[in-house]
């Protein structure tokens, strides 16, 4: 038996773990600017809850609000792990700001840019890669990690759709330009009644609550939205009429990666506070650093960071080499994959995977990166209780990183749904 | 970034795969119960090019890069823990040091018979009072003439029942601390050269770990390994390797654990469905699967490192931090998944739980991977 193929040793190793030259400045250009222009009023915004209108301003000029749009709708076209490090970086400096990115790139021009026919993406893709925000409105009061059971409607009147129902927990809502909604189009035909819709912020009938007071991310608007006989034109409708619970599961799939990243961004920040307050701060006459238990509590926390790293930079690779077809929580056709790991993948089935390894770089990251925060903030004794520690913040933003675009409960029956099919 | 293997990567991992579960397989359960250490699987290992993966062919090995090595690792552990270690020592621990610090004369004459199975080799470092500060051992090498005379004692020497051959760690002059150790290539059939016989473990108890005890022990000049004094860098150089060894032998492990609590909750019927239709061992499912992946992804970065002459000390023993205790964790989820039978010899999971733990001691504890990450993360500029 040769189990030593004769090849080039060029070509031996299909494993590569750098970054390209374009995916490391673009990461050096993001730290930068979230350094100079983000970190600067950060505490201040969150204190005051305050949306960084400039800052999200800035960030549209810099392209990174269409990051995922072709060039010629106007976006960046750039491959999900250079995104990903994008939104790790904004992160990294400010939690509330990434995900505000995050959204309208991930669950607002994605969907669009994949689901929209021609002309949509025409009218609308050019505006959300100039830097217009968009918003995606799944989640409903009655309907969480259960999205089937939604209860917004959409009937058609003529060349229009007409929405009634009300959305909670929309990132961005009120600042969008552009929301993904979607609706109950067919009440009798259960999951596949379900539509997708981009309903501009300023439709008739549309309107938005009042901001909601957060836990974390203060500085990121969240708001309910609510529709009352508003109409929408008929080809704002995305993919066919019935596709909207998949569009909806394939969106997640992809924006997960997004989460993924900004718990991973959020997690570097939780260990270069510790090691950083770890040195300086003596007791018992020597840096904190020199006590084992601080030192190991360390090393545990950047072990757990390269794991939550490894695992989000492998799905946004796969995001990137498929496309994930719905094939998550909510719906229940699609292919599986096989056992865990490459250990039984065969060739082109990372693409096959691609949600499966979202959702275990989602878990992994954001669990990951609650326990980076809660040890930090340990590590900080009772400085890390006090507002002027950033590890105070982190605290408090990451924690939502477990629950927003599946909770962790859901992302465990997405990988053991893909597992059990064998 | 790519994490795909290569088309070759491929197609090693299911040529081993198919040795291991055609031929490691049927005597798992058999050398684990007996103890007895299984020489002709790793001879038909190296026939196949297993026992030497990354030595080059001009030395006789199978010249393939680090990723390959911890595919071949994982996928005999996968099966067989004890097997894989057995290949692990042989590779990293003797192979690795041999080509990196030999004389081209030594690699040409000790290189070929390893990495062919013909000759089994052990590494010979720990003491009965220096396990994690090896500085501290006491076997002593005194100069005579053109050899050099050992005397002392090793224990917990892994193929050390079997070995041909033992790489030594002895202090040329105990007064110089670890300036003084110098590493030696032992012919396991030189006269003052005792090994003692099997030692009942935990688990992986078919890996041949036993005390080597040497008495006037003459080695000659030029069985050396580096200079004088060269065996503590030497020995530190080579554990960074063996760390991706052990990483992949940890995420072999737990796959082999979790396919089996895989199929066993997809058969097990209770209160009339099976027990993977239940949200609680579904949860466990996933978490087992996320975990095992990510460990597969940092041995791989580690070896990637490796492979590509990067600096690797941190990336390999984050790997073997990681790996080894999500393998105590999955092993034991897989355990609990079959219940009270899992508890039972008649399954294989109990001796995947109780071959895992060794993962989190040797080749450096869990503790001494933190020491070594905390340097690291605590002085990084």
């Amino acid at each position: 038996m040769a189990v030593a193929p004769a090849v080039a040793s060029a070509e031996r190793s299909g494993i590569d773990f750098s970054l390209s030259p374009d995916q490391e400045l673009l990461r050096e250009q993001v730290r930068r600017f979230a350094e100079e222009r983000i970190r600067p009023g950060t505490a201040e915004r969150d204190r005051e809850r305050r949306f960084p209108h400039e800052v999200v301003g800035e960030m549209g000029e810099l392209g990174l609000l269409g990051m995922l749009v072709d060039e010629q709708h106007g976006g960046a076209g750039a491959d999900v792990l250079t995104y990903a490090i994008a939104v790790e970086e904004l992160a990294r400096v400010c939690p509330a700001t990434a995900v505000t990115m995050s959204v309208s790139n991930s669950v607002c021009c994605w969907p669009i840019a994949r689901f929209g026919s021609a002309a949509l993406r025409a009218r609308v893709l050019p505006e959300l890669a100039a830097g217009a925000l968009g918003a995606f409105g799944l989640t409903e009061p009655g309907a969480g990690s259960d999205p089937a059971s939604l209860r917004t409607t959409a009937r058609r009147e003529g060349d229009e759709w007409v929405l009634d129902g009300e959305k909670t927990w929309i990132t961005n809502a009120g600042l969008a330009r552009w929301y993904v909604v979607v609706a109950r189009t067919d009440p009798a035909a259960g999951k596949r009644g379900i539509s997708a819709f981009v309903v501009p912020g300023d439709a008739p009938g549309f309107a938005v609550g009042e901001p909601e007071h957060k836990l974390g991310l203060r500085a990121s608007r969240t708001a309910p939205i609510y529709f009352t006989g508003c109409r929408v034109p008929a080809d704002h409708l995305l993919g066919s009429e019935g596709e909207g619970l998949r569009i909806a599961m394939a969106t997640l799939d992809h924006s997960r990666v997004g989460i993924a990243a900004q718990a991973v961004g959020i997690h570097q920040r939780a260990l270069e506070l510790a090691v950083g307050y770890a040195r300086d701060r003596v007791q018992f006459g020597v840096p904190i650093a020199r006590h084992q238990a601080v030192a190991f509590r360390i090393a545990e926390i950047a072990t757990d960071l390269a794991a939550a790293r490894a695992l989000t930079y492998r799905a946004a690779v796969a995001a990137g080499g498929g496309e994930a077809e719905g094939d998550g929580e909510g719906a229940d056709d699609g292919e599986g994959a096989g056992a865990a790991g490459a250990g039984t993948r065969g060739a082109g089935a990372a693409a096959r995977d691609a949600g499966r390894l979202a959702a275990q770089a989602k878990l992994y990251a954001s669990e990951a990166a609650n326990r980076a925060c809660q040890a930090s903030l340990q590590l900080h004794g009772g400085n890390g209780f006090h507002d002027d520690y950033e590890i105070s913040r982190l605290y408090r933003d990451v924690r939502v990183t477990t629950i927003y675009e599946g909770t962790s409960e859901m992302q465990r029956l997405v990988v053991a749904r893909h597992l059990l099919r064998g | 970034m790519d994490v795909e293997l290569s088309e070759e990567q491929k197609l090693l991992r299911d040529n081993v795969r198919r040795f291991a579960e055609e031929v490691v397989r049927p005597r798992a359960k058999e050398i684990d119960e007996s103890g007895e250490f299984p020489r002709a699987f790793f001879n038909q290992a190296g026939e196949l090019g297993l026992a030497g993966v990354a030595v080059p062919e001009q030395y006789g090995g199978a010249g393939m890069d680090v990723v390959s090595y911890c595919l071949v690792i994982e996928e005999i552990s996968r099966v067989c823990a004890s097997s894989g270690v057995i290949l692990s020592v042989n590779n990293s621990l003797v192979c690795d040091p041999l080509l990196k610090f030999g004389s081209e004369e030594q690699k040409q004459e000790l290189l070929a018979p390893l990495a062919a199975g013909r000759k089994l080799g052990c590494f010979a470092l720990t003491e009965p009072g220096a396990g994690s500060d090896p500085a501290a051992l006491r076997t002593t090498a005194r100069r005579d003439g053109d050899h050099y005379v050992l005397n002392g004692s090793k224990v917990f020497i892994t193929n050390g029942t079997d070995a041909d051959l033992a790489l030594v760690f002895a202090s040329v002059d105990l007064g110089k601390k670890h300036r003084g150790i110098t590493a030696f290539v032992v012919s396991a059939d030189s006269p003052g050269y005792a090994r003692g016989g099997h030692e009942f473990k935990l688990g992986v108890n078919a890996s041949g770990t036993t005390e080597l005890v040497f008495t006037d022990l003459r080695v000659p000049a030029q069985q050396r390994l580096g200079e004088e004094g060269e065996g503590f860098k030497i020995a530190m150089a080579t554990l960074d390797g063996g760390r991706i060894g052990i990483a992949a032998q940890a995420v072999g492990i737990a796959q082999g654990a979790f396919e089996e609590a895989l199929a066993y909750s997809q058969q097990r019927q209770q209160f009339g469905q099976p027990l993977a239709s239940f949200q609680a061992i579904q949860f466990y499912l996933a978490d087992m699967a996320t975990e095992i992946d990510a460990a597969r992804l940092l041995t791989w970065k580690a070896a990637w490192a490796k492979e590509n002459r990067k600096r690797y000390t941190l990336e390999a023993s984050q790997a073997k931090l990681f790996a080894s205790e999500m393998a105590q964790r999955v092993t034991n989820h897989a355990l609990q998944i079959h219940g009270g039978y899992g508890y039972t010899k008649e399954y294989n999971v109990e001796r995947y739980f109780r071959d895992a733990r060794i993962t989190e001691i040797y080749e450096g504890t869990s503790e001494i991977q933190k020491m070594v990450i905390s340097d690291w993360v605590l002085n990084q500029d």
